[in-house]
């Protein structure tokens, strides 16, 4: 799903006209019409046509992505149901090597005619961009898997569930809050199914069935008196799961000053205590800045081990092929090369997954044909490895990509995208609460907020959705317009505990955006409550 | 389906419309050529190109409305989605906000968003201009991320009420970072246009080289408030900040910088300097945009911020007609008015002060205050008794751009610049601000 398009949906009223900005919505499906594929043999066939003739024209590589991208979007607030919008796109984006350069082009006329056209329109622009090459692409070796498959483990498949019971979820969350006194709320329920259908002069032909999921809402309180308004967010995270994700199991709940959620969501909980606690944040203590020990839960810490570890750990940034955009980063080859860079504290291990069952990034194979694996970026506090597709893996001696080639569409040239990047949790046995008893003077943090790193990935600022004072191993009360600021290298120096595994949970970003033009990726992060000494936090209140 | 011309979009709409039994049907149909050209590490990198169209269709039958889109353009695809969107129509529940569809508009002439040297782009044309900049880029030791993109695309809408509007467009942008081989120093330069006659991408160029060059070896100094000049390509990533948040329904529901206390808005009230005016004109012809939004309404001249008032604030249908006024839409692109001062004699009448280039990831820390937050990035220069002394490390800030136009001490004049964040096209001036707050460093380069 496009960012792009997500925003527009989630912004548009009933009126059409918004849908007008919309890019590549595609065909249109029925709210309640029964889930579908297309034939794995007329994708083959398709699949085929391009192969066959981009190596006509002159490619020695060719891959092929057919795409049938599905996506449903329940938009709502206070009473009423703003939007239902399905939408599909169909589609073939082909990939080809052509005198040692880059050529990718798409349509989605899906007839042999168009698609041999359109294979033959990528070999000339790889061949006219082959004057700009100062060195031909170099693609690690790969083996055809000839025909298999790969489907995320769903239990309920979201697009089966009747579009009713799914709005009527979202008004009842809407109706939990208003009666625990919030003024607003919206809530919004996404669903992807990404059909995807990969072939390559290799001799590879992958069919994939995608599925992805996000319940979000957001309850906002108004003192009309003061003017003052605050607002909370739904700490349920993104999931590459089905519908049962929404169906709550106790087993999956971790109570405490807060209830937190594991592998089940409990929305309607959540939007309950979402109004008691914007309500506690309107009358909270503003923070007095200054070095706090920082309790970061994971529906925090996801998100700053994104900005701070997936990010810079990608190959491409480190090389330079993100600088005019998304920046480079501070994790430099002789960084490395050195095997002794001293990125965080030695109980910090992150690690690249895209196995991970529940997570975003999950698939058996990337989009250009790797098979999905998992590997260590920093082992116990040292940088041990990047993230690669298969033109980059020979600048870090590998023999093999490791699979983080993903494109948002058909329609856009796949390149290297973040795996699932988590924070391993710790081997002894530790408790939130065990990590709480021990801090002097801290906060303790759920819920992503404001987030901003610089474009090498040193220094940033994250805010939070609920943000508690620390006094003396005690929780004593809320504080708002809390932000931490930190340089990566010292943060993650300052770790000094980890929760371990039966804490241990997933975050996730749907909209990861990144590339020239800018493609949009959904991967999770996982983390235990983790303990960070002496961060700096502001104060983030102003007057107007 | 190819970029359709009027008259085409017209027929095919029509046709479209005549498949429809509901008691209001609305019909959009777009398309764009768009192709690029990304360059790094002095090659080419990727590069390709997509064409696409949608053809979009909304039936209502009282308050209940359906959507459905196709982009086959055959008379049986034609009467499905038709007859798909009126049976989503029957399944959706009734909306009280739904808006009735609008009758026949009056436009004024289409702007001049259409360029056809633009449209007319090709693969070699890219190759060439990319080369013209590495050739700049190898002269001065330095390596090149660029990306040239350019896109033709048209929208047009019609419904059962008489409304039809239309509207083609061209676009073409440029940016570039320049880094020195050693990574100790980085420029940036962007444009955007219409017109791609007005693209000069060995002049861009030449000032992301020159920036390059001078930002090697930058010194830290302590963050806190400082005299900034902010180039424009800095300033509009926070102005369009304040566009984006001047919507009606916020403001009057009490979660807007605009609300006030007791459920009133701040329309009207003065936030600004005397020198803050802001407008959006779809008839510029330094920034031409479409003569209509998305909703069908017409597209007028607005001013946003009269010197320093809030004049006008955007409103949805719905809320304009619930709270009885005229309804103003979100302008697509808009304009800061500016002064006479050059950058460079804006250096000189510095006592002490930071030159900064570029912001970057901008993120909204408070809603009730506009409080941003985001850093300096390839190019920041300390200024010191009217020059450019050194180059400085990078900076955090956090500040509110409505604060901000309130610290006003001089401005430029204004030039078209893209965002870095939305990728929209403005015209903004130069700006020097003082006390700005930068809250701390970074070692980014």
């Amino acid at each position: 799903m496009k960012r792009r398009q997500f925003l527009q949906m989630a912004g548009m009223g009933m009126g059409a006209g918004l849908l007008a900005q919309i890019p590549l919505v595609g065909h249109a499906v029925s709210l309640d019409r029964p889930w579908y594929t297309i034939d794995v043999a007329r994708k083959k066939e398709l699949a085929d046509v391009a192969l066959n003739a981009a190596r006509s024209k002159g490619a020695t590589y060719t891959d092929v992505r057919i795409g049938r991208y599905l996506n449903q979007f329940i938009i709502t607030r206070e009473d009423k149901v703003e939007n239902i919008a399905n939408t599909e796109s169909y589609g073939i984006g082909i990939r080809v090597i052509a005198n040692g350069s880059w050529g990718f082009a798409a349509t989605d006329k899906m007839d042999r005619d168009s698609i041999a056209r359109t294979a033959a329109l990528a070999v000339s622009i790889a061949k006219e961009n082959a004057r700009l090459l100062t060195e031909p692409v170099q693609l690690a070796p790969q083996k055809g898997y000839g025909e298999v498959s790969w489907k995320t483990p769903i239990e309920i498949n979201a697009f089966d569930v009747p579009v009713k019971e799914k709005a009527e979820l979202l008004l009842s969350v809407n109706d939990a809050a208003l009666k625990g006194g919030a003024s607003y709320v919206g809530s919004n329920l996404f669903l992807v199914n990404e059909q995807k259908y990969f072939a390559s002069s290799e001799g590879s032909y992958i069919d994939q069935d995608i599925h992805r999921i996000w319940p979000y809402f957001d309850v906002t309180k108004v003192d009309a008196a003061t003017g003052k308004f605050e607002v909370r967010e739904s700490l349920g995270a993104p999931r590459g799961m089905g519908y049962e994700y929404l169906v709550p199991r106790e087993s999956d709940k971790i109570k405490g000053i807060t209830t937190l959620y594991r592998d089940r969501y409990d929305i309607l909980e959540d939007a309950r205590q979402s109004a008691r606690q914007v309500e506690e944040k309107l009358k909270a203590k503003s923070v007095e800045p200054g070095k706090y020990d920082l309790v970061l839960d994971p529906t925090n810490l996801w998100l700053t081990i994104h900005e701070s570890v997936g990010h810079p750990t990608e190959l491409d940034r480190v090389m330079g092929y993100e600088a005019n955009f998304a920046g480079t980063s501070f994790l430099t080859l002789d960084k490395w090369k050195s095997g002794n860079f001293n990125f965080g504290s030695p109980i910090v291990n992150l690690v690249a997954d895209k196995l991970q069952p529940g997570s975003l990034g999950a698939v058996g194979y990337d989009d250009e044909g790797v098979a999905t694996q998992q590997w260590d970026l920093i082992k116990n506090g040292k940088l041990v490895n990047y993230q690669t597709t298969r033109d980059q893996a020979h600048i870090i001696g590998l023999d093999h990509s490791q699979g983080c080639s993903y494109s948002q569409s058909w329609s856009d040239v796949q390149f290297q995208r973040m795996p699932n990047v988590s924070l391993q949790p710790g081997t002894a046995k530790l408790s939130p609460a065990d990590i709480i008893k021990n801090v002097e003077r801290g906060i303790f943090i759920a819920g992503r907020g404001s987030f901003s790193i610089d474009q090498q990935r040193y220094n940033f600022q994250f805010g939070g959705q609920l943000f508690y004072e620390i006094r003396n191993g005690q929780i004593t009360g809320m504080l708002k317009d809390v932000a931490y600021q930190s340089n990566t290298q010292e943060f993650w120096n300052s770790c000094k505990a980890i929760a371990d595994k039966s804490d241990y949970r997933l975050g996730g970003s749907f909209f990861d955006g990144k590339g020239q033009p800018m493609q949009s990726s959904a991967v999770s992060h996982g983390a235990s409550t983790a303990r960070f000494n002496g961060v700096n936090v502001i104060n983030t209140a102003r007057k107007i | 389906m190819p970029i359709v011309t009027q008259n085409e979009a017209q027929a095919l709409l029509k046709k479209v419309l005549a498949f429809s039994k509901a008691d209001e049907c609305e019909v959009i149909l777009f398309g764009q050529d768009s192709a690029n050209l990304r360059y790094a590490r002095n090659a080419v990198s990727t590069s390709g190109g997509n064409s696409n169209s949608t053809l979009v269709v909304a039936s209502a039958f009282g308050k209940k409305l359906g959507i459905a889109t196709i982009n086959e353009y055959d008379e049986v695809s034609l009467e499905k989605v038709v007859r798909r969107s009126e049976e989503l129509a029957r399944l959706a529940p009734e909306n009280p906000e739904h808006m009735p569809a609008l009758g026949p508009q009056q436009y004024q002439p289409s702007p001049a968003t259409y360029n056809a040297d633009t449209a007319a782009i090709d693969p070699r044309f890219r190759a060439d201009e990319v080369a013209k900049s590495l050739r700049i880029t190898k002269e001065n030791k330095l390596v090149a991320a660029g990306y040239l993109e350019n896109t033709t695309g048209f929208s047009s809408m019609m419904n059962n009420k008489g409304l039809f509007a239309y509207n083609n467009y061209t676009d073409v942008n440029f940016s570039v970072t320049l880094r020195t081989e050693d990574g100790t120093g980085s420029g940036y330069a962007s444009k955007g246009f219409n017109d791609v006659n007005g693209l000069n991408i060995s002049a861009a160029t030449s000032v992301a080289a020159k920036k390059a060059l001078a930002s090697k070896g930058a010194k830290a100094i302590e963050p806190g408030k400082y005299t900034v000049i902010l180039e424009p390509l800095a300033g509009l990533v926070l102005l369009e900040n304040i566009i984006n948040s001047m919507d009606a329904r916020s403001a009057d529901e009490g979660r807007s910088f605009l609300s006030a206390p007791g459920g009133k808005t701040k329309l009207g009230e003065k936030l600004m300097d005397d020198r803050v005016t802001i407008y959006s004109d779809p008839w510029s012809k330094e920034l031409p945009s479409s003569h209509y939004a998305r909703d069908g309404r017409p597209q007028e001249k607005t001013t946003w911020v009269d010197k320093g008032v809030i004049k006008n604030i955007h409103y949805s249908r719905y809320w304009a007609q619930k709270k009885n006024v005229h309804a103003i839409p979100e302008p697509d692109r808009f304009i800061m008015e500016g002064g006479n001062t050059s950058l460079e004699d804006m250096i000189q009448s510095t006592e002490k002060g930071i030159l900064v280039t570029r912001l970057w990831y901008i993120r909204p820390v408070d809603p009730q205050t506009l409080l941003f937050t985001g850093l300096t990035r390839d190019g920041t220069f300390y200024i010191e008794n009217g020059e450019i002394k050194f180059p400085v490390k990078n900076f955090r800030f956090n500040e509110s751009p409505v604060i901000m136009l309130n610290n006003l001490e001089t401005l430029g004049k204004p030039e078209r610049t893209v965002s870095v964040e939305s990728g929209i096209n403005a015209l903004i001036p130069p700006m020097k601000i003082r006390d700005f707050t930068f809250t701390s460093l970074s070692d980014a380069i």
